[in-house]
């Protein structure tokens, strides 16, 4: 086979319909001039981080001119009144927890919400819920880890202790052996807030068709099936009677792979009942609070090790701060817990966790989930090392890295997916040889003297990490060629813009021989394919990827059976190109793919020109045999599913420079390198696209974004004039190389590359602040006036030299 | 984030405009960029019953640069203003300050004296209508009057404008001979509002000795503070820590989420130092180009290693 496509840096097809404003997303549905208007609805929120419910008076919101339906709990019918699902339970999951679709009794975040108003147009919805009175009893709110872990109040009644889950794992004798290492180091680490924020935030547009009693729901996630069997089982319906879309999508990064979302109940529960298209989109400051943040989380850390700084035994204990409820279970800590390894190779690990309760939004995975904060402690621990024992950060990595003829290495963990945590390939030892080489690692020391001298503060700093991706279950994927030699493709997976329509027909073209622009990629729509997981854990390439392949091939053979009966040869005498199959050797003999597509459904009416040739009477055909053989199907399709025994891994390597500037403390990153292996690449651009956009969230975390909850549970920061996400400004030019090793475990041997971007960058600027300061940055993201305080708390004790951490 | 109802109205002479803010009155807000407006409402966060859209007012656009100075009226736009030599030529504080207000985006719409209207001490423009000893022009039905800067801003948010007031120009005097200036902020993000901002405006002598320097303040005080530093500037030896020191002590800053108090006099001290030292340059410069204009103040960050 000729690869063609595979590999190569295909413009995206999506993008001139993106980018000139001819998406379709959720809230476009139904705009167009022939479009039936839906109505909107608005949701009252709770203003309160805890409180109780006493008495909601709905009156004067009634009077508002235009308002259709208000609903609150009461109005919940079956399953639709019950607690939303726990999506993922897990055995050290022992107190789960999750809201309603319409608060009960209690709230336990400020923007839960309460009562849905449903009128005629948004602003009309908004005038209702101003004027809907809700008397309250105030509870003493939990904000923050700290005051959850002291428990003096509780979130849940029957929780008192707040802890949710906990979780021990541990590969040998961590702790023994950190008591009998040479040298032991012991400090807390800490990450705070920050949420995946995609553009367009969450949407629900629900129709039903009364006569037919069926519901179709667009909806703006990341799991388009789920969300069917979701609101299948949730409003009583029938699976077949639910469709669900996932039209253009604005950015998901892992929040809108929670479902069902409150609102994905309570839209389409609106629609059945009020008989008319209802839709809901939700605002920017319903994001901030009522959607998902991730990433908050306390880590306690001992270590011990040799002179070499090779890790003898590593003990860690956490606690990840959930948010008010668990409906998406414990992934984020278990991927810290297991991820925290990166390309390492501790004797000994010890990892322990509590998941906590608090009165603050949930936490669902955001790009990365739970890495930035296993890389940051794991990261800081090597150069706390390398300070320790006064050897390069660089070295005391390597003294730590599996070798590649280690592979497949067993970390003797399990991971998120429910599977051994074995990592399948990789090269570190050549990775860093590359980022050192890109970066100037070496020259960097005398660089750093220079700026000293005329007053400048310089820093470098680097962060390891690997990252499982492309975990299980399944993804299938259905090729089906058109009698014009078209090829539709269907995956049940969803796309938020990643270019899935671009890489899905890369590898179709290469593996059925047909011309790139001939392949049409529908991604998300369960009416055209109803079985998917869904786009998370950088799984979209590697999963759905693989069901492509397989699904090509299948294809791919069948064409070749019915092309070999009608050329009178073996299958293996022929191959495809440009949607052309002819028999090797000799071109001349040949038969166009899309004629193969009609003769391989034998018909009974002729309903156009080309059709004509499978009719009964178009052709000579064995009277004893029957039209369609045994074992086979009409028409030229194939269906297949990928399943991965688990997890593959890829892995990178960040560095960079920064620039502290000494009066005002500000931090600017001046160069920034990044050494990235995703296996094979399907399309080069898209994979740097994804490590760039990953690269500006990382800044992101690592220099502006917090969730500013002030001790009452309000969220001080809930807009984009106080949350502060890097502009292209603060994002650095990056440097990108590639490394390609191979996964063993797939067809196309690839690893995901959707989060990596994002995973070791607050990781990568801590080490090289601390570098150009000389002061430990044990806590991220950092700003100037955090910065300033430091130095001027710190200076009395150090001079450019890192402060020891050591507990006595 | 839908605004609550309102009535719009949309006079196209300043007469009409401001009886219609006479008739409805402390119910009415000017409408003119909406860059802070728009917000406002959206979030609820005030609900007038009536918005006076001022933006088809004719006449209200024009950028007046005479001996005395520059007169903007309330439809000039923060980028109109920045992108005018004559303006710029006039008091190069202005194009100094406007090109760290906000994004071009926000320039392009927000108006300059709309900015001073609403009277953020956050604002560059408050501060530098302030530091210059500029004016505001308001009419009523009632008839015009003008504002000098000093009374004008009486709060945070808070203006001497009253409910039935529309301030229809703004006047910047001129920089005169011998004089430099320049802008120097700090934001987190290019573009946001800053954690400090200083302007400086510094008088030399033929000689070149600075008889004058005076700074203004953004984001560290209440109401646009502008302190007098000449005598620290001159104060000898350590002249630049004296400069900053005092300039330490004459701020207020309050805390946020962005920053602390402490870290926001740090920046008051240094940026007080670069601001005064570019505004000394370029007043030697203009000195000794007989008022050539001659813009300094380049603060734009080198981005490359
Ligand atoms: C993201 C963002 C960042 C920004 N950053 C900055 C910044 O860094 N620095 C800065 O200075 N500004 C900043 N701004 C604000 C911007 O400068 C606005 O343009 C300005 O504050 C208001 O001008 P406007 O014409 O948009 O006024 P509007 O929003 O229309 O009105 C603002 C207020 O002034 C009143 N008003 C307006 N014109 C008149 C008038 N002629 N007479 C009486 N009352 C009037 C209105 O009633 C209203 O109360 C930012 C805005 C945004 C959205």
């Amino acid at each position: 086979m000729v690869t063609r496509y595979f590999g190569t840096a295909v413009k995206r097809t999506e993008d001139l319909r993106l980018t000139t404003g001819h998406g379709r997303y959720t809230d476009d549905v139904g705009t167009g001039p022939d479009g039936e208007h839906a109505l909107e609805v608005a949701y009252l929120r709770s203003p309160h981080a805890h409180a109780r419910i006493l008495d909601i008076d709905v009156t004067d919101a009634l009077d508002v001119e235009g308002v259709v339906a208000i609903y609150t709990h009461e109005d919940l019918e079956g399953a639709a009144g019950e607690p939303l699902p726990v999506l993922i339970p897990h055995p050290g999951l022992h107190a789960a927890r999750t809201g309603y679709a319409l608060a009960k009794d209690t709230v336990r975040h400020v923007g839960e919400s309460i009562v849905m108003v449903v009128a005629e147009n948004r602003y009309l919805a908004e005038d209702a819920v101003n004027r809907i009175r809700v008397d309250y009893e105030f509870l003493a709110p939990v904000v923050g880890i700290e005051a959850s872990r002291a428990a003096a109040s509780t979130v849940h009644d029957d929780v008192p202790d707040n802890v949710a889950a906990h979780l021990v794992q541990e590969r040998g004798d961590a702790r023994a052996a950190v008591a009998g290492a040479p040298h032991t180091l012991e400090y807390d680490l800490s990450i705070e807030r920050s949420a995946s924020m995609p553009l367009e935030g969450k949407a629900v547009h629900a129709k039903w068709d009364a006569d037919d009693a069926s519901l179709r729901v667009y909806s703006s996630t990341q799991a388009s099936t789920s969300v069917r069997a979701a609101i299948a089982a949730k409003l009583g319906l029938a699976l077949g009677k639910v469709e669900v879309i996932a039209p253009d999508v604005g950015g998901g990064f892992g929040v809108k792979i929670v479902h069902p979302w409150p609102e994905e109940i309570t839209v389409p529960m609106a629609a059945m009942r009020l008989g008319r298209p209802v839709k809901w989109t939700e605002d920017r400051r319903e994001h901030f609070i009522s959607a998902a943040h991730e990433r908050g989380q306390e880590h306690h850390v001992r270590v011990g090790f040799d002179d070499e700084g090779r890790i003898l035994g590593l003990d860690v204990t956490f606690w990840h701060d959930n948010g008010a409820y668990t409906p998406y279970g414990i992934i984020c800590p278990i991927v810290t817990s297991t991820q925290l390894l990166g390309p390492y190779k501790p004797a000994n690990y010890r990892v322990e966790f509590s998941s906590v309760y608090t009165n603050t939004v949930i936490v669902t995975p955001y790009r990365g989930a739970g890495r930035p904060q296993g890389v940051f402690v794991m990261e800081r621990t090597m150069d706390r090392i390398a300070q320790y024992l006064g050897r390069d950060r660089t070295q005391v990595r390597s003294a730590n890295f599996i070798l590649p003829d280690e592979f497949p290495y067993d970390q003797g963990l399990i991971f998120q997916d429910g599977r051994p945590l074995i990592y399948d390939s990789g090269n570190y030892p050549d990775q860093l040889t590359m980022l050192k080489e890109m970066i100037g690692w070496d020259e960097f020391p005398a660089l750093q003297q220079q700026a000293r001298a005329s007053g400048r503060l310089l820093g470098i700093g680097l962060g390891c990490y690997v990252e499982g991706t492309g975990p299980g279950p399944y993804e299938g994927a259905h090729v089906n060629v058109q009698t014009d030699g078209s090829v539709e493709v269907a995956i049940g997976l969803t796309s938020q813009g990643q270019g899935h329509q671009t890489v899905f027909a890369q590898i179709v073209a290469d593996e059925l021989g047909v011309d790139f622009d001939k392949i049409r990629v529908v991604t998300g729509d369960t009416r055209r394919f109803g079985y998917a997981v869904g786009t998370f854990a950088s799984r979209a390439a590697v999963m759905s990827g693989s069901a492509v392949a397989l699904a090509a091939r299948k294809t791919k053979a069948k064409a070749l059976r019915v092309a070999a009966d009608v050329l009178e040869c073996n299958p293996d005498d022929l191959e495809i190109e440009s949607g052309l199959i002819s028999m090797k050797g000799n071109p001349s003999t040949s038969i166009p793919l899309g004629q193969v597509a009609v003769l391989s459904n034998p018909l009974r009416y002729a309903f156009d020109e080309a059709a004509k040739a499978a009719t009964q009477f178009a052709k000579p055909a064995d009277p004893d045999k029957p039209p369609v053989a045994e074992g086979e199907e009409p028409g030229l399709e194939g269906k297949d599913y990928y399943s991965p025994p688990r997890s593959t891994f890829a892995s990178g390597m960040h560095a960079a420079i920064v620039e502290i500037d000494a009066d005002t403390s500000e931090i600017a990153i001046r160069k920034y390198c990044v050494v990235h292996d995703c296996g094979n690449l399907i399309n080069p651009m898209i994979v740097e696209g994804q490590v760039h956009g990953g690269v500006a969230q990382g800044v992101g975390g690592a220099l502006y974004e917090v969730m500013a909850y002030d001790e009452s549970g309000q969220l001080q920061n809930a807009s984009f004039m106080d949350f502060l996400m890097p502009y292209v400004t603060e994002v650095p030019r990056l440097e990108l190389g590639h490394q390609m090793t191979p996964s063993p475990l797939n067809p196309l041997g690839i690893k995901g590359a959707g989060e990596a971007g994002v995973i070791p960058v607050a990781a990568t600027i801590a080490s090289a602040v601390e570098d150009a300061v000389g002061l430990r940055i044990d806590a991220m993201p950092l700003n100037p006036s955090k910065l300033f305080e430091l130095r001027a708390t710190a200076t009395a004790l150090t001079t450019n030299q890192v402060r020891e951490g050591l507990t006595p | 984030m839908k605004p609550a109802p309102f009535t719009w109205h949309g006079p196209r002479t300043v007469d009409e405009a401001v009886a219609v803010l006479a008739e409805v009155g402390h119910e009415g807000k000017v409408l003119a960029g909406g860059q802070s407006l728009i917000p406002v409402l959206a979030m609820r966060l005030a609900e007038p019953a009536h918005l006076v859209d001022i933006n088809a007012v004719a006449g209200l656009d024009r950028i007046v640069v005479d001996a005395t100075g520059v007169t903007i009226g309330a439809l000039v736009r923060h980028a109109s203003l920045e992108r005018d030599d004559a303006a710029a030529a006039a008091q190069p504080l202005l194009r100094q300050a406007l090109r760290l207000v906000a994004h071009p985006t926000i320039r392009n719409r927000g108006t300059t004296v709309g900015s001073l209207a609403h009277a953020d001490p956050s604002g560059e423009m408050t501060s530098v209508l302030t530091l210059l000893g500029g004016t505001i022009t308001a009419r009523s039905a009632r008839g015009e009057r003008t504002i000098p800067a000093t009374e004008f801003f009486v709060g945070p948010l808070e203006s001497a404008l009253a409910a039935d007031e529309l301030a229809v120009s703004a006047h910047f005097p001129a920089a005169s001979a011998g004089t430099g200036s320049a802008f120097v902020e700090v934001a987190r993000r290019h573009g946001d509002y800053a954690l400090c901002g200083v302007g400086a405006v510094a008088t030399v002598d033929p000689a070149g000795a600075v008889t004058g320097l005076r700074c203004g303040y953004l984001s560290v005080s209440e109401t646009p503070l502008t302190v007098d530093l000449t005598d620290a500037w001159n104060s000898g030896d350590d002249a630049a820590a004296a400069t900053a020191a005092a300039a330490r002590a004459a701020v207020d800053p309050l805390p946020d989420i962005h920053a602390t108090a402490e870290y926001r006099r740090q920046l008051a001290g240094v940026l007080t130092v670069r601001a005064a030292e570019q505004a000394v340059a370029q007043a030697v410069q203009r000195v000794g180009t007989m008022g050539r204009d001659n813009e300094s103040g380049h603060n734009e960050e080198d981005r490359s290693a």
